[in-house]
C-alpha cells in the first residue's frame, strides 16, 4: 500500500477492482464502511463476480476476467478526453512533460525494441531525450508531440468507451458511470483510493494492470493524498514483510538485488543498480544504493566482508534467469531438482497446474516439509481416490516434516498490507514437536556449518563466515533478529554537515537508514526495516494510537517502513509551492522552513520548494512516472493483451496481429503451452479466488471454517446454467486441458454473462479453498486447470484468467 | 343375596380401566403442560421433561384401547329417536325423575353423546399430538400446523376431560353405576329404572309392570 | 443459562404472577446494520467460539448459507438473498446479506407458549434467554417464535438459541457477535441509543438512493431487542423472509390465551355443578325403590352373550326365569 488501512476513511471514491476486500480483508473492510458512513464515500467495485464487495458497492461494474488494463485504459481515455484532470499535479508531480526519445514507437500492439524469437523487450528505444548533461528534457507546457502526456494521450485514445465495452463486456452506460465517479477525484479536494489485491497480480500482464491504475490516480492527483493511492490489499498476515525481505529469486532484502551472470565485477553490479539523477536536483534516493548493500553484506559477514574482497561481493550467487514457482516445478518435473525444502508453502494445491506439479514432486529423490500442518504437498504420494489419485507405491520420494509453529505460537513482527511492522507475543505453546522456523533454520544451520569444518568443501566461505552470533545459536531469538535487519553502528557514524556530531556510537543500533554508509561502518539485514529496532527500544511493540490530526496517521503506533512513514510520496500533497491540495487533509507541507506535516516527510525535510527537488524521491527523475522508460518487461505503457487462454479469438484492440493477442513478453515454457485450450473445447472464462470464510488451504483443518464453509463449490451464472441443465446443488464437471474438478453447482444471478462483441462470454468462479486433507469434505485442488504461465516481469502465475468447459457430473 | 345382571364382560372392563387409566395420566400429564397452574402435577412424572417425555406415550395407549373400546361399544352408540326425546326432557333427568322418560335401551343419549364426543375427541388428540410431537414428528410439520395442532389438541383435551367429568359425576350420581364398570354387573331393579329396554332385552321380561307401560 | 440475578428477571415463562419489578435497568439492544454487513460469518464463528458450541460440519447445499440453517449448536446463521430491486429510479440487482437469530421480542412469542415455568426468562434489559435446566423439551417455544428461531436438540431435547451473550452482557461486555464484527455492521448498546444511530444510517441510505431505508423494529411482538437497518424496510421478506409484521399468531394467542382460562373454568364449572347437583337432588338409586320384589337365591348373574359382543341378547339364568 502506499497509503495504509486507516487512511481509507479519508476516501471520498473507493475503488475495488482485482480484489474482493470485504471477502478476503474483512477486518481492513471497515475502513471502507468508515468512509462510506462518515465522508459519505461512494464504492465502486469492477469485478468478474458480484462478490460480497460489489454488495455493498454504490455502483457495481462487472468485468470479464482478464481485461483490466482495457477497463482501466478506458477510463484514462476518458479523463483525458473529458479534461478530468489534475493538471497541477500532473506538472508538478509526474513525468508528463518529460521528452521521450524517437526511437520509441507502438505498432499494433507491439513497442519499439521487440525481439520476437527471444520475446523479449530492449528498452532502450523507451529513454527520455537527454541533454548534454545526460538530464531528461522536459516541456513544461505539455505541447511537444513526444511528451509523455502526448504519447499517452493518444495511446489510451484508441481505449474508447465501445471498445471497451466490447473487450471488457461492461455495459457501455455502467462503464461511464465508473469514469464519472473517478474524473469526480480530479479536483484537489477530491480523492479516490484503489483497493486491489490478487485479482489484478495473478495475470500474465499483472504488473501492467496495478500500473495502469498508478497511471490513473496520478492523472487524478490521488497519489502521496490522504484517502489516496494504490493500495495492495496483502493476502497472507506477513507476505509484506516476506516481500521485504526478498520473495523473488533474484532479491536481496529492502528490494536490492543479486548479482547477474553479467555483472562479472564488483563494479558492473554497482554501476548497474546505482542509477544517475535524470533531472537536476531530483533525490534519486536508489543513488544510495551501495551504502544499503554493503550494510548488508556486513550485516550477513561482519569482518569477513572487507574493502578488499568487495564486501564479500563473491559469496553471493550470480543469476543467469530467476527461479521463480513455475520454472523451479518445471526443472523438477524434468529431473533436474532433487531435492527440495518447503517451508510454509504448499505447491500441490497453490501452484498451478496441479497433475504436473504432482508429477514433478514424484521425481525428487527427497523432499523437506517445514509447516505447522499436514498439507496436500506433504501427503502428495498418499492416494485420495479422485482427488490424489497416484501410486503410492511408485512414488520413491523421501518425505521429512519438520513440523513448525502458527502465528500464535510465535513472537516476533508481521508486516501488514499498511508496511506496519507489528510486533506480537506469544499466545500458546506449540503442540508436540513442532518448532519455530528460526529455530529450525537454526538447527540445519549449525549442523551444515559444522559440517563444513568438519569435512571442508568446494567453497565453504559463504557458509564459514556467515554471522551467527545468536545467543543460542541453534535458536535465534525474535529479538536478535530484529535487532540485526534494523542495523548497528560498527564505527562512530558522523555527520557529514556538521563533523563534530556524532549520528550514532560505535555498537548502537541505528535510528535510520539515514545513517548507512558504504564503507563497512554500517550493517543492516534489511535496509528498508532500519528504524524498527533502536536505542529507544522496539519501536513495532509499541501501541499508542493518538492521533493528533484526526487522519489516523498515529505515527507512534508500531513502526511503518520507510522510517515510520504511513503515506508514501506524501510530499505530492501538496503542491509545487508545498501547499497543500486540501487543507482539511495536510499531510506534509512547506512551512517556510521546513516540510512538516502529519507524517514524516517523504521529501528531504529542509528542501524548500524552489529546489524542484521532486515528490518522487526514489525515481531517478524526481516525479512519478506515467510512461516507464524502464523496468516493465512488455512496455513502458501498459497495453490490453488477452490472457493466455481466453474466450475470444481475437485481442479486438489489434485485431489480426496474432503476435499481439497476448502479452508478448510473457514467458512459457513449450509443454506448458502445448496444454493450452482453444475457446472451441473451453469456451468458457474462469476464474479462481479465495472467499471470506477460508484462507487458502490452512483454515480448512479448522473445525469453525469447516462448519461454515463445508464443502467444495464453483459458481455458475444462471443463464449457462439453464443452458447446460444444471441445477443448483448439482454435482458438476470442470474442466480445462491440463484436467478437471467435480464440485457442487452454486448457480447464481451474480455472475452474468458478458456480450464481448459477438462473442457472449460465459463466466464460471472457482473458489479454491478445498483439497484432500484437512476437516471439511474432500474436494479437488482448483489448480488442476490453471495453467502454467506467469506475469511477464514476476512470473505469478494467470490464476485469475483461463478457460474450461463445464457440464453436468 | 340379589340376583345380577351382567353388563360388561371382564374384557370390556379391562379395556374400559386401561382407557381411564391412560386418561387419568394423560390428562394429569396434559394439565401439568397445558396451565401453570397445575405444573406441579409434573412432580406426579418424574418432572417436567418425564412429563413431556411420558405424556405422549400414555396417549397413544390410551388412544389404542379406546379405539378397541369403540368397537365394542359402537352399536348400542347409535342414536335412536327415543333420544332426542329423552335428550327433551333432560330437566326431568337431573331431578332424577326417571319415571317421566321414555325408556332407553343400554345407553341413554348422555351417555351416547359422551362416547360420539369421545370418539370425536380421542382420534383428533391422536393425530394433533403427533404433530406436535417433537421427538419424532414436529419436524416434518410446518409451524403453522404445530401450531394449529396444539390448539385443537388443548380444545379437544379440555372438551374430553369436562366430558368425562360429567361421567364420572353420573357414575357417582347414578348410584351402582360404578360397580356396572368395576365388577361387570348390575341388578335388576338397576337395570330396569336405568335401561328398561335393554332389561327387557338381556331378561325377555318386561321393565316394568304391565298396565304401567 | 442464567447470568443475571433474580431481581433482573422481568418475566417467566408459565407464571402467572408477575415477577420482580423492583429494578429497573437499561434496555438494550443489539443494532445489525445490514448495509454493513459483508456477509463474512465471523459473526458465526465468534458466537460458536464464545458459547463452545460447534455444529457439524455439512455440505453445499447451493448457497453459501452454511450451516443451512440454525440449529441446537448454531445460533445465528447468515442468510442471503439475491433479489433485483430499486435504487434510485433504476432497478438494481442485490445481494442481501442478513444475519439471522433470535431477536429477543418485547413480547416473545416462546415465553407465551413454554409450559416450563422459568424455562423462558426475559431479563428487565429486555434480553430473552433459555434456561435449558428448566426445559422440558416440548418445543412449544418453536411454535411460539413468530421468526422461526428456536431448536430443539436431538441430543438433549432441551431447546436452544441465542442468548444476547446473557453472560458477557451480565458484566458490561457487548455480545460476542457484536465484538468480532470486522465492519461494525453489528452494534450494541441501549436500545435508544441504537435507535438513534439507526436513524443517522438511515440518512446516509437515502441519500444513496434507498428512499424505502429504514428501521426494523416490528411493534407487533411490542419491538424487539435486535434490530435491523434495511435498505428495503419497506419489504422486509426480501430478506430471506424476514417477516413484514411478525405478531405471536393468533392460533398461539387462542391456544395461550383464552383457552387456558376458559378450559380450566369449564373443567372447574363442570365439577362444581355435579357437586351442587348432588346435594340438591341427591343420588338416583334404583335400590331404594322398594316396588320390585326380589328373588332368587343367591348371586345370579345373567350373562350378556359374549365378551365384546354387545347383541344385547342376554341368557337369562335358568333360576330366574321362573
Amino acid at each position: 500500500m502506499t497509503n495504509h488501512w486507516v487512511d481509507i476513511k479519508n476516501a471520498d471514491v473507493i475503488l475495488i477492482m482485482g480484489g474482493n476486500a470485504a471477502e478476503a480483508h474483512p477486518c481492513g473492510f471497515k475502513w471502507v464502511t468508515e468512509a462510506k458512513a462518515h465522508r459519505k464515500a461512494r464504492l465502486m467495485v469492477v469485478d468478474p463476480r458480484f462478490t460480497r464487495s460489489a454488495a455493498m458497492a454504490d455502483l457495481y461494474a462487472p468485468i470479464r476476467v482478464g481485461s483490466d488494463i482495457a477497463f482501466l485504459g478506458g477510463v484514462i481515455n476518458y479523463l483525458i478526453s473529458h479534461d478530468k484532470l489534475q493538471m497541477e499535479y500532473i506538472k508538478a508531480h509526474t513525468n508528463a512533460p518529460f521528452i521521450v526519445g524517437e526511437g520509441y514507437s507502438l505498432k499494433d500492439g507491439i513497442f519499439s525494441g521487440y525481439d520476437a524469437e527471444k520475446r523479449k523487450y530492449d528498452p532502450a528505444s523507451w529513454g527520455y531525450e537527454l541533454d548534454k548533461d545526460g538530464f531528461a528534457k522536459v516541456d513544461p507546457t505539455l505541447e511537444n508531440p513526444r511528451c509523455v502526456f502526448q504519447i499517452l494521450k493518444q495511446h489510451y485514445a484508441r481505449y474508447t468507451p465501445e471498445l471497451v465495452s466490447k473487450i471488457c463486456g461492461t455495459p457501455v452506460d455502467t462503464f461511464k458511470k465508473v469514469c464519472e465517479l473517478a474524473a469526480s477525484t480530479a479536483t484537489p479536494t477530491r480523492n479516490m483510493t484503489i483497493m486491489y489485491a490478487l485479482g489484478w497480480t495473478h495475470h500474465s500482464q499483472g504488473s501492467e494492470i496495478i500500473r495502469t491504475g498508478a497511471i490513473l490516480q496520478l492523472l487524478l492527483g490521488n497519489i502521496g493524498v490522504a484517502g489516496g493511492g494504490m493500495n495492495a490489499l496483502r493476502g497472507h498476515s506477513n507476505i509484506q514483510g516476506l516481500t521485504d525481505l526478498g520473495l523473488l529469486s533474484t532479491s536481496l532484502p529492502g528490494y536490492l538485488q543479486l548479482p547477474k551472470d553479467s555483472d562479472v565485477k564488483y563494479d558492473d553490479y554497482m554501476t548497474r543498480l546505482t542509477p544517475k539523477p535524470l533531472r537536476p536536483n531530483s533525490t534519486n534516493y536508489w543513488g544510495n544504493y551501495p551504502k544499503f548493500h554493503v550494510s548488508l553484506m556486513k550485516a550477513w559477514y561482519g569482518k569477513a566482508a572487507t574493502k578488499e574482497n568487495n564486501w564479500a561481493f563473491d559469496y553471493l550467487p550470480r543469476y543467469d534467469s530467476g527461479y521463480d514457482i513455475i520454472k523451479t516445478f518445471d526443472l523438477m518435473y524434468d529431473g533436474k531438482i532433487n531435492g527440495y525444502i518447503c517451508q510454509g508453502f504448499n505447491p500441490l494445491s497453490s501452484f498451478p497446474d496441479t497433475h504436473k506439479i504432482s508429477a514433478a514432486l514424484q521425481k525428487l529423490k527427497f523432499l523437506v516439509i517445514i509447516d505447522p500442518l499436514a498439507t496436500e504437498t506433504s501427503n502428495f504420494w498418499q492416494n485420495h481416490g479422485e482427488h490424489n489419485d497416484v501410486k503410492t507405491e511408485d512414488i520413491k520420494t523421501e518425505v521429512f516434516r519438520l513440523p513448525s509453529t502458527c502465528f500464535a505460537e510465535e513472537e516476533g513482527s508481521l508486516t501488514n498490507s499498511s508496511r506496519w511492522l507489528q510486533w506480537h507475543y506469544k499466545g500458546a505453546e506449540p503442540p508436540g514437536e513442532a518448532k519455530g522456523d528460526p529455530e529450525i533454520i537454526g538447527e540445519l544451520f549449525t549442523r551444515i556449518r559444522a559440517l563444513y569444518a568438519k569435512e571442508g568443501g568446494v567453497f565453504p566461505e559463504p557458509i564459514r563466515d556467515l554471522t551467527w552470533t545468536y545467543k543460542i545459536p541453534t535458536s535465534p531469538s525474535p529479538e536478535e533478529l530484529a535487532q540485526e535487519y534494523n542495523g548497528r553502528a560498527l564505527d562512530d557514524i558522523v555527520d557529514p554537515k556538521k563533523k563534530d556530531t556524532i549520528l550514532a556510537k560505535k555498537g548502537e543500533l541505528l535510528g535510520t537508514f539515514a545513517h548507512l554508509r558504504d564503507d563497512g561502518t554500517t550493517s543492516a539485514g534489511c535496509w528498508v526495516y532500519t528504524g524498527a529496532y533502536t536505542e529507544k527500544g522496539n519501536m513495532m511493540a509499541r501501541r499508542d494510537n493518538s492521533d493528533p490530526y484526526g487522519l489516523g496517521q498515529t505515527l507512534n503506533w508500531a513502526f511503518a517502513w520507510p522510517v515510520n512513514r504511513r503515506v508514501l510520496y506524501n510530499r505530492a500533497s501538496s503542491d509545487a509551492a508545498g501547499k497543500p491540495w486540501d487543507p482539511k487533509r495536510k499531510l506534509v507541507f512547506w512551512n517556510g522552513e521546513k516540510n512538516v506535516g502529519s507524517d514524516v516527510p517523504d521529501y528531504r525535510p529542509d528542501a524548500a520548494p524552489e529546489e524542484g527537488v521532486g515528490a518522487f524521491i526514489l525515481t531517478a527523475e524526481g516525479v512519478a512516472r506515467l510512461f516507464a522508460p524502464t523496468g516493465m518487461a512488455e512496455g513502458p505503457l501498459p497495453e490490453h493483451y488477452e490472457p493466455f487462454e481466453s474466450p475470444l479469438k481475437v485481442n479486438h484492440l489489434n485485431p489480426g496481429h496474432a503476435d499481439a493477442f497476448n502479452n508478448p513478453a510473457a514467458r512459457m515454457f513449450k509443454k506448458d503451452r502445448a496444454k493450452l485450450g482453444k475457446p472451441e473445447q473451453f469456451p468458457y472464462a474462469a476464474t479462481s479466488y479465495g472467499m471470506t470464510e477460508h484462507f487458502h488451504g490452512w483454515t480448512k483443518h479448522l473445525k469453525g471454517n469447516a462448519i461454515i464453509q463445508p464443502e467444495q463449490f464453483v459458481e455458475v451464472g444462471d443463464e449457462l446454467a439453464k443452458e447446460k441443465g444444471i441445477a443448483n446443488g448439482d454435482r458438476v464437471k470442470v474442466s480445462s486441458a491440463r484436467g478437471h474438478i467435480e464440485a457442487v453447482a452454486v448457480v447464481t444471478k451474480r455472475l452474468r454473462a458478458l456480450d464481448c462483441g459477438d462473442t457472449k462470454v460465459h463466466q464460471i468462479g472457482l473458489p479454491n479453498h478445498w483439497g484432500f486433507m484437512g476437516l471439511a469434505k474432500k474436494g479437488f485442488s482448483v489448480n488442476t486447470l490453471s495453467p502454467s504461465v506467469g506475469d511477464a516481469n514476476t512470473q505469478t502465475p494467470e490464476y485469475k484468467a483461463f478457460t474450461v468447459n463445464i457440464e453436468k457430473a | 343375596m340379589k340376583p345380577l345382571i351382567q353388563r360388561y364382560s371382564d374384557s370390556d372392563r379391562i379395556n374400559h380401566w386401561i382407557v381411564a387409566i391412560a386418561f387419568v395420566l394423560a390428562g394429569l400429564s396434559g394439565l401439568a403442560m397445558f396451565h401453570p397452574a397445575f405444573f406441579s402435577l409434573t412432580g406426579l412424572f418424574g418432572g417436567g421433561a418425564w412429563t413431556r417425555t411420558l405424556h405422549p406415550y400414555i396417549g397413544i395407549v390410551m388412544f389404542t384401547a379406546f379405539v378397541s373400546m369403540a368397537k365394542r361399544f359402537w352399536k348400542h352408540n347409535v342414536m335412536v329417536p327415543v333420544d332426542y326425546e329423552w335428550l327433551k326432557l333432560l330437566p326431568d333427568v337431573l331431578t332424577n325423575r326417571e319415571d317421566r322418560l321414555p325408556k332407553i335401551g343400554k345407553y341413554n343419549a348422555g351417555q351416547k353423546l359422551l362416547f360420539w364426543m369421545l370418539v370425536v375427541a380421542l382420534p383428533t388428540l391422536f393425530v394433533t399430538g403427533l404433530i406436535f410431537w417433537r421427538a419424532w414428528f414436529a419436524e416434518y410439520f410446518p409451524i403453522p400446523v404445530i401450531r394449529l395442532a396444539a390448539l385443537l389438541h388443548a380444545v379437544a383435551a379440555a372438551t374430553l376431560i369436562t366430558g368425562i367429568l360429567v361421567h364420572i359425576y353420573a357414575a357417582i350420581w347414578i348410584k351402582w353405576t360404578v360397580g356396572a364398570m368395576i365388577r361387570g354387573s348390575v341388578t335388576h331393579k338397576w337395570a330396569k329404572a336405568h335401561h328398561p329396554l335393554w332389561y327387557r332385552e338381556v331378561t325377555g321380561q318386561p321393565a316394568t309392570p304391565p298396565g304401567q307401560e | 443459562m442464567s447470568s443475571l440475578q433474580s431481581l433482573d428477571i422481568k418475566r417467566r415463562s408459565a407464571t402467572t404472577l408477575p415477577s420482580t419489578q423492583a429494578r429497573e435497568t437499561l434496555e438494550v439492544a443489539k443494532l445489525i446494520d445490514v448495509s454493513k454487513c459483508i456477509g463474512c460469518k465471523a459473526c458465526q464463528v465468534a458466537c460458536s467460539e464464545w458459547n463452545d458450541i460447534r455444529g457439524d460440519i455439512g455440505t453445499n447445499v447451493g448457497v453459501y448459507d452454511n450451516p443451512a440453517d440454525l440449529g441446537p449448536k448454531t445460533w445465528t446463521v447468515m442468510r442471503y438473498s439475491e433479489v433485483e430491486e430499486k435504487k434510485g429510479e433504476e432497478m438494481a440487482f442485490e445481494w442481501l446479506i442478513r444475519k439471522d437469530g433470535c431477536m429477543h421480542c418485547a413480547e416473545p412469542g416462546c415465553l407465551k407458549a413454554c409450559p416450563s415455568p422459568g424455562a423462558i426468562l426475559q431479563y428487565s434489559n429486555g434480553i430473552v434467554d433459555f434456561i435449558e435446566e428448566n426445559c422440558i423439551g416440548c418445543g412449544y417455544c418453536v411454535a411460539g417464535c413468530p421468526f422461526n428461531v428456536p431448536r430443539i436438540s436431538k441430543q438433549d431435547s432441551k431447546a436452544y438459541k441465542c442468548t444476547l451473550c446473557s453472560d458477557r452482557v451480565a458484566v458490561g461486555l457487548e455480545p460476542a457477535c457484536v465484538k468480532t464484527c470486522p465492519t461494525g455492521a453489528i452494534t450494541f448498546g441501549s436500545k435508544e441509543d441504537m435507535i438513534d444511530h439507526a436513524a443517522e444510517r438511515v440518512v446516509d441510505l437515502k441519500e444513496r438512493g434507498y428512499a424505502n431505508a429504514g428501521l426494523y423494529n416490528p411493534a407487533g411482538v411490542g419491538g424487539t431487542h435486535v434490530m435491523y437497518v434495511l435498505k428495503h424496510a419497506d419489504k422486509p421478506e426480501i430478506y430471506h423472509g424476514l417477516p413484514k409484521d411478525p405478531q405471536i399468531s393468533a392460533t398461539v394467542g387462542l391456544w395461550k390465551g383464552v383457552m387456558k382460562p376458559l378450559a380450566m373454568l369449564a373443567m372447574g364449572l363442570t365439577a362444581l355443578t355435579g357437586f351442587f347437583h348432588y346435594v340438591k337432588v341427591g343420588p338416583n338409586d334404583a335400590e331404594a325403590h322398594p316396588d320390585e320384589p326380589e328373588d332368587g337365591n343367591g348371586p345370579h348373574v345373567i350373562r350378556s352373550s359374549g365378551p365384546g359382543q354387545m347383541e344385547g341378547k342376554g341368557n337369562v339364568n335358568p333360576g330366574e326365569q321362573a
